[in-house]
């Protein structure tokens, strides 16, 4: 992407020199031509911001709705409606030529910037990725008949509709001697199988001598294929020309600084809270306040009086999230481990441990409590380790056990449960968290996002203690600026907030993620 | 040419038989034919990887070799129990640790299917693991039809190598340069295309159809077909008793013709496999036509699920994934791993695949040195019973050497046309 060397006028939004009609010959593209012009700082961050609100609005419709359904479009249009990009993204009736140019630019650039910004890492990549690519189905479904076709010719995509012949023959081979579909308003698109993969693997098109006979309603699987490839390359180019790129310290900062709060708030540092929570407290916060991961391992120790590595981390990060202070973290862990082992032991190896998570230690960083994302993927639970998220790494019927004890109905208990058979591990934490705290029942659906512990643990507090008022859980799908926030929110420095809620994943992603790890 | 030769097969003789195997029999010039492909690209043989298990199962990875000479010195210098044949990989492979681990990769390899008859115990009355026998042997016949009329017909491949594995499956090699190019979603796919059985212990109903069957899943039941009688009824004798065919009438899914069916067998309808298979598809059919049952295609389902080919699907997914070499030696049973020819798999009989101990039998009781109309000598392999399957080895190659040159003319053609 080239920034700033050219001879071009400085581009504003409404410069009418950018509009020329066969730089965008369709709305929809397929992003292969970088940019090549001057956009001011402001501009190059706001479109940053705004598309990534339509990214996160892309994940978190698609969690909660399945793909495709109109119940889904509907949702995610009003969504993207919200953003400043709507005109790019969304269709939109009559428009003049000049501005659907302009709308186009601005998609075109907008994706380019994010590039920038989520092509650091494979965990970012595949992020962005996935979004990108739902992003394309949906707007791509959208179109009529004819605006796909032009988009495939200006797409050069060498995609042709099969002779009248040839599609009789593919469709009779379909039917078998049974039905006789009618064919005439229907194009098969002749294509090699390996484009069509998806399409070849659960048996939903016919083959022959290595080609895919292709409806046209399943045309988009073929595109999403050529669109993904295209993608994953092209960001795996841009990571590795990024360190060479020449930068003066204004983008990268804020491309970090991007891709960070897809992470969400972090409960880290410029807590107001410490000295909060004591370490007598802890027992009867852990019964109703504690998320169920944070309950297993306070229970192992109270139990056993010892914690591994890993519990010791995720716990005792969270803890120092909740309010606890140095000090009383100490005496906590000490008041357990001695039952078990001398007091010099834990002197020499585990209160070292301790003062390192709250930068006394060590590099002196002070590390954030662990977010569900990093709970969920990292570090998996091996045998006798209790942390981990109990919705993803427990075996499902200890965990069904498990949650029974909580004074939940049978059919509360199937609700968490059929989340945890998706993959939905958040959603599952978070329909616990509102059965236990009285705030639904087990048909509805489920309101809030769980994405990190402490905010379990805040929320919780807040309901049990806080003032009269409902507090603002968030709701499922809002992306807008937050003016409501919590009194716990990080204050961030720029100006526009992006409230994100979601690092849900399916199982399948998760899968995905964790092979690319291995 | 004497088959009573594969009785004598002792598996103690492994370490004296080997060494005059590779001497003589191994047929090196048609192997090395194969894996170079031609030349094209020339490092494609020395970037090969092979694996050696010796004797006490050491095993050896990343063998590679320079040329035919260099695996002929190799080969008879070692004499492995096993060879398996894996990916083309960007460096020789036993050079790999010269290479930074980030750069040294599997690029190619031809697609890969393994049959195992042991994947169908629950299918079969007449064995169970590593034991075959006529009567399930079909089994692998109708797995090689099906398989090899889709490999063909849908996916375009043209240079399939069939082998059979020496004691109780059979693999394929798909040599086509599509196919050896494949990325891992690209075999993982096909695979699964060709995968209808699913579930394990604990599912009785693997097989199930949707509404509209595929015309793939079409053919292969058109196939199949061609085998219930002798097959289903006289060699396995699918519903010859209660206990047989309780099996059976468990993969029917509607209660109700279920029960009609086993009052039908206990109530002595019907005397034998076959009258009981008349009845149990009259059920199924009438079941159908009067809305008794969602399910359109329970005899189909019932047929492939006994009779449908079971692949691994990660034998094929992985592009470094290793596979038994053909023309090695199975050590339990002494046979050779022998090519299939497609399209006489009818005939083909895994007893009487030539084994070791039989094969340098043959060698010692022939003519001394006799030429063929060209003056050279003729191969040993040529004399013995190896000679009909290296013949269908040479067609095979044949079809390699034609697909290339034809390719060669074509993009000289290209050029030519300015």
């Amino acid at each position: 992407m080239e920034f700033g060397n050219r001879t071009r006028t400085k581009s504003k939004t409404n410069d009418a020199s950018r509009a020329t009609d066969n730089r965008y010959p369709h709305r929809l593209q397929l992003y292969t031509q970088p940019p090549s012009d001057t956009i001011s700082l402001q501009e190059f961050e706001e479109l940053a911001v705004e598309r990534l609100k339509v990214l996160k609005a892309v994940e978190t419709v698609g969690i909660t709705q399945q793909k495709g359904t109109v119940k889904y479009n509907e949702l995610l249009e009003k969504e993207i409606a919200a953003t400043k990009l709507k005109d790019s993204i969304l269709r939109i009736k009559s428009v003049h030529p000049e501005k659907e140019s302009d709308n186009s630019y601005r998609d075109h650039l907008s994706h380019f910037i994010l590039r920038l910004a989520y092509c650091r890492s494979e965990d970012l990549r595949r992020w962005f990725l996935t979004q990108e690519l739902d992003l394309f189905r949906f707007r791509f479904q959208m179109e009529d008949t004819r605006s796909r076709a032009q988009f495939l010719n200006a797409s050069n995509l060498k995609y042709k509709p099969v002779s009248r012949e040839e599609k009789n023959y593919v469709v009779k081979q379909l039917d078998g001697l049974d039905h006789m579909s009618n064919i005439d308003d229907i194009e098969y698109y002749k294509v090699p199988f390996t484009e069509a993969l998806d399409l070849v693997r659960n048996r939903k098109v016919f083959l022959q001598s290595g080609f895919a006979y292709v409806p046209q309603d399943d045309l988009v699987s073929i595109l999403l294929s050529v669109y993904r490839t295209l993608l994953s390359q092209a960001l795996t180019v841009t990571a590795r020309a990024l360190p060479s790129m020449e930068e003066d310290g204004r983008l990268l900062p804020m491309l970090c600084g991007l891709s960070k709060r897809y992470l969400g708030q972090d409960y880290g540092a410029r807590q107001q809270n410490v000295g909060a929570v004591t370490a007598d407290m802890i027992d009867m916060l852990s019964k109703k306040s504690f998320p169920l991961c944070m309950q297993n391992i306070h229970t192992t120790i109270r139990h056993t009086h010892h914690l591994r590595h890993g519990s010791r981390l995720q716990y005792g990060l969270f803890l120092k999230g909740i309010g606890l202070s140095l000090e009383e973290a100490l005496r906590f862990f000490r008041t357990e481990f001695i039952k078990n082992t001398d007091v010099d032991t834990f002197d020499k190896k585990y209160s070292y441990g301790i003062r390192y998570n709250y930068g006394k230690e060590g590099k002196k960083t002070d590390y954030t409590p662990y977010g569900c994302m990093k709970i969920i993927m990292n570090n998996a639970p091996a045998t006798g380790d209790s942390h981990g998220c109990p919705f993803r790494h427990f075996d499902t019927d200890f965990l069904k056990q498990r949650i029974s004890t909580f004074g939940l109905t049978k059919d509360g208990v199937e609700g968490v449960m059929k989340y945890v058979k998706g993959g939905h591990c958040q959603v599952a934490c978070a329909k616990f968290f509102e059965l236990t705290h009285g705030i639904s029942d087990s048909s509805s659906e489920v309101e809030m996002f769980i994405q990190h512990p402490n905010q379990y643990f805040e929320h919780s507090q807040k309901l049990l203690n806080g003032p009269a008022k409902t507090p603002s859980t968030p709701r499922g799908v809002k992306i807008v600026n937050s003016q409501t926030a919590t009194s716990r929110s990080s204050g961030s420095d720029t100006s526009i907030k992006v409230e994100t809620m979601d690092e849900t994943m399916s199982q399948e992603q998760m899968q995905a993620m964790e092979d690319d790890m291995v | 040419l004497t088959n009573m030769s594969a009785t004598n097969y002792d598996q103690n003789c492994l370490p004296d038989l080997l060494p005059l195997y590779y001497k003589r029999l191994f047929p090196y010039g048609p192997y090395y034919k194969w894996l170079n492909y031609g030349g094209i690209p020339r490092h494609y043989f020395s970037h090969r990887e092979f694996s050696f298990t010796l004797k006490d199962d050491v095993y050896l990875r990343y063998q590679s070799f320079s040329d035919q000479q260099d695996f002929e010195k190799e080969l008879q210098k070692k004499c492995p129990y096993k060879i398996d044949i894996g990916a083309v990989y960007t460096h020789r492979p036993k050079e790999h640790k010269t290479v930074k681990s980030a750069a040294f990769q599997a690029q190619e390899k031809e697609l890969v299917f393994d049959i195992d008859m042991t994947d169908y115990d629950d299918v079969r009355s007449c064995c169970s693991g590593a034991d075959i026998c006529p009567k399930c042997w079909p089994l692998m016949t109708m797995a090689v039809k099906i398989l090899d009329r889709a490999l063909r017909e849908d996916f375009g491949f043209e240079h399939l190598l069939w082998v059979y594995s020496g004691r109780r499956g059979i693999h394929c090699w798909i040599c086509d340069e599509t196919a050896r190019k494949l990325s891992p979603q690209g075999r993982s796919a096909i695979a699964e295309y060709l995968t209808l059985i699913k579930g394990g212990e604990n599912q009785v109903r693997k097989v199930n159809l949707p509404d509209k069957l595929h015309p793939s899943i079409r053919q292969a039941v058109t196939i199949i077909n061609g085998y219930i009688v002798d097959y289903l009824m006289e060699k396995q004798d699918l519903l010859d008793c209660e206990q047989k065919w309780k099996k059976v009438v468990a993969l029917v899914p509607a209660d109700n013709v279920r029960e009609q069916l086993l009052e039908d067998f206990c109530g002595k309808l019907g005397k034998d496999s076959r009258s009981r298979w008349k009845i149990l598809t009259t059920r199924l059919e009438q079941a159908v036509q009067k809305n008794m049952t969602k399910q359109l295609h329970v005899e189909d389902e019932i047929k492939l699920q006994f009779c449908y080919p079971r692949l691994d699907v990660n034998v094929s997914k992985g592009v470094n994934h290793l596979l038994k070499s053909p023309f090695c030696i199975h050590p339990k049973t002494g046979r050779v791993c022998v090519p299939m020819d497609p399209r006489k798999i009818d005939e083909f009989d895994p007893m009487t695949v030539p084994t070791i101990s039989g094969l340098l039998d043959e060698l010692d009781s022939l003519e001394p040195a006799e030429n063929n109309d060209q003056g050279k000598k003729i191969k040993d392999y040529k004399k013995t019973s190896l000679g009909p399957f290296l013949e269908v080895f040479e067609t095979f190659l044949q079809g390699l050497e034609s697909s290339r040159k034809g390719k060669l003319i074509e993009q000289s053609d290209i050029k030519m046309e300015f």
